[in-house]
């Protein structure tokens, strides 16, 4: 009985005897499945990004402008000079404000379509914040670089509103202002918040989706004022997802270098320094130490961000 | 009244839902103007509606050469992703393994980590091992992003399908490829199609990494950027950027319908 089962197996076709020995040996299944993309991703990948890091410990000579293998620490030890730290708390700053601004104006949108929307609008709003999410991001902040000029639609607006000394006011304050809205800091702010809005409003949207109604309803019949319910119960159940959705404008923010080129005054960015530094001026060693920073706090922000639950709700 | 409200739902506090539709406003507004822009012409006094610069922009032979080379990019990059995401779907799905983890943590962070890491990275690479960024470069660093967009919506549509399916299939005496292709792949196309077009579109308009890994080819993205420092050239620029947020819209909208009614949607994580 047993010889003829295997006599079986082996008259069958060469696809058949195959997809038997994938089956029963499923490891060997899995192993090729898995080869080419492991392969890409940690040779293409990996194997570049450790290129970058071990180019981090290179030394630059800054008198013939060339790069030599001798391994340093000075690279790392300049990210704290004054002038480079100022380029990394100003990069961080703008991030943080950028993931604040985004979840104040995202939370009124996803709560509004999650809590109140038909089936039908809920489509809609869900098509409208995908959109400009997807659509092409030079042709977003193109279309910022028009608006905020001064033939452009937002001071013609502003100035028909008869607002114009308000603007003045404003662009004069030391560190959200500048000459015009375009080489402001509080310019380049609006166009950063634009950019990342979907990206914040989406997983918030998800977080709310998975919040039971009746909770809510139990903690306004046990006597909870709206505003008591938003803040005891709904909040911290969608928080995740705030912590989520700040993932991705905190770090997109963070290694931008299109948009302070385009927008806003001249002081770099980690983004505009890494990319100066490895281009005009040659010096990889310390672009790549720049790129560390952003790695850096990005991994310190996502172990804290895991402790909030926030990678459930992506 | 647009649309119908919920039913026994309180209607939203006229406040909420002015937030709500003037978050909306701000995040079309710019897209208006550059829509609005494409059509209208202004020689020094008034402003008039004009279908001309369209005309122009497809007379110009470097726009045409841009758009080839982003579409034969984003073509060859998203087969790439294709068969990749799909393999990595395949065994992840139902497998839990040491390291399964990592595997996905990897898949994401090319687009997790900001572009200019990949990008700057990838040129690294491509310095030390002496190779000239071209066509192929650009397709490579397009492929490593565009995986994750595949297996996010194969992994959730073989999650949702019955195991036994695949397992009746092979007793019935079909063998893995038979299976594959009657079995496998007619459940897996919407979710297929889905993470394709996704990965198009995201390839399409990738213009962060791109610059790296381009060396002197000029995709869609990479002409847009340069135009930015031509202002005398702003009306086939709009026209451009109009055409480029359509031609990746559409792709976004079918995507939507094809993966619409599932647990996951696609598109909705970038």
């Amino acid at each position: 009985m047993q010889s003829s089962i295997i006599n079986a197996d082996t008259s069958k076709p060469f696809g058949r005897k195959f997809s038997n020995t994938l089956y029963r040996k499923n490891n060997l299944f899995l192993f090729l499945l898995l080869t080419p993309p492991l392969l890409w991703f940690g040779v293409v990948y990996l194997g570049s990004l450790f290129a970058l890091l071990w180019q981090s410990f290179y030394t630059f000579d800054s008198f013939s402008m060339a790069v030599s293998n001798d391994l340093t620490l000075e690279n790392y030890r300049s990210l704290f000079d004054a002038t480079n730290f100022d380029i990394i708390l100003r990069t961080l700053t703008m991030a943080v404000a950028v993931t604040l601004a985004t979840a104040l104006i995202g939370f009124p949108i996803a709560y509004y379509m999650t809590r109140y929307g038909s089936r039908a609008e809920k489509g809609f709003f869900y098509i409208a914040v995908m959109l400009p999410m997807w659509a092409s991001y030079i042709v977003k902040t193109y279309a910022w670089t028009v608006i905020l000029s001064q033939q452009g639609i937002l001071y013609w607006c502003i100035n028909h509103l008869g607002l114009s000394g308000a603007l003045n006011h404003v662009l004069q304050i030391p560190a959200i202002g500048g000459n015009t809205l375009a080489t402001s800091n509080l310019g380049r702010f609006i166009v950063f918040t634009y950019i990342w809005l979907p990206f914040m409003i989406l997983p918030i949207q998800a977080a709310l989706e998975r919040v039971p109604t009746n909770l809510l309803q139990a903690s306004a019949d046990l006597g909870a004022k709206p505003a008591q319910t938003f803040r005891r119960v709904l909040l911290p159940l969608v928080f995740p997802g705030v912590v989520a959705g700040s993932i991705f404008t905190f770090s997109l923010t963070l290694g931008d270098y299109i948009i302070p080129q385009l927008i806003g005054p001249s002081g770099l960015y980690i983004g505009t320094m890494v990319y100066t530094m490895q281009g005009s001026v040659g010096n990889m060693p310390l672009a790549a130490a720049f790129t560390v920073v952003p790695i850096t706090l990005i991994f310190i922000y996502l172990s804290l961000a895991k402790r909030t639950g926030a990678f459930d709700a992506l | 009244m647009l649309f119908k409200t919920k039913k026994n739902q309180p209607s939203a506090p006229i406040w909420l839902k002015t937030l709500a539709y003037g978050g909306l406003v701000f995040l079309h507004v710019p897209i208006a103007v550059i829509v609005i822009n494409a059509f209208l012409v202004s020689d020094g006094s008034h402003t008039h509606f004009t279908l001309h610069w369209f005309h122009a922009a497809f007379a110009r032979e470097d726009v045409m050469s841009a758009i080839a080379l982003s579409l034969k990019v984003a073509a060859f990059a998203t087969s790439l992703a294709i068969i990749m995401g799909t393999m990595t779907a395949a065994a992840l799905y139902r497998r839990n393994f040491f390291g399964k983890e990592a595997i996905t943590t990897m898949l994401i962070l090319p687009i997790a980590l900001p572009g200019i890491i990949t990008g700057i990275a990838l040129l690294s690479a491509m310095n030390i091992l002496d190779i000239t960024p071209g066509f192929l470069t650009i397709v490579v660093s397009h492929a490593t992003f565009c995986v994750v967009m595949i297996y996010n919506n194969v992994v959730a549509r073989f999650r949702r399908m019955p195991h036994n399916l695949i397992e009746a299939s092979m007793d019935l005496g079909a063998d893995g490829f038979t299976t594959f292709r009657f079995i496998i792949l007619p459940q897996l196309a919407t979710a297929l199609l889905a993470g394709a077009l996704l990965a198009f579109a995201l390839s399409f308009d990738e213009l962060i990494v791109t610059i790296f890994t381009a060396g002197h080819e000029v995709t869609l993205p990479i002409w847009l950027l340069n135009q930015l420092s031509r202002p005398r050239d702003s009306a086939i620029t709009n026209v451009v950027a109009m055409m480029v947020m359509l031609v990746t819209a559409i792709p976004i909208i079918a995507a939507y319908y094809l993966t619409r009614g599932t647990e996951s949607i696609a598109g909705s994580s970038r």
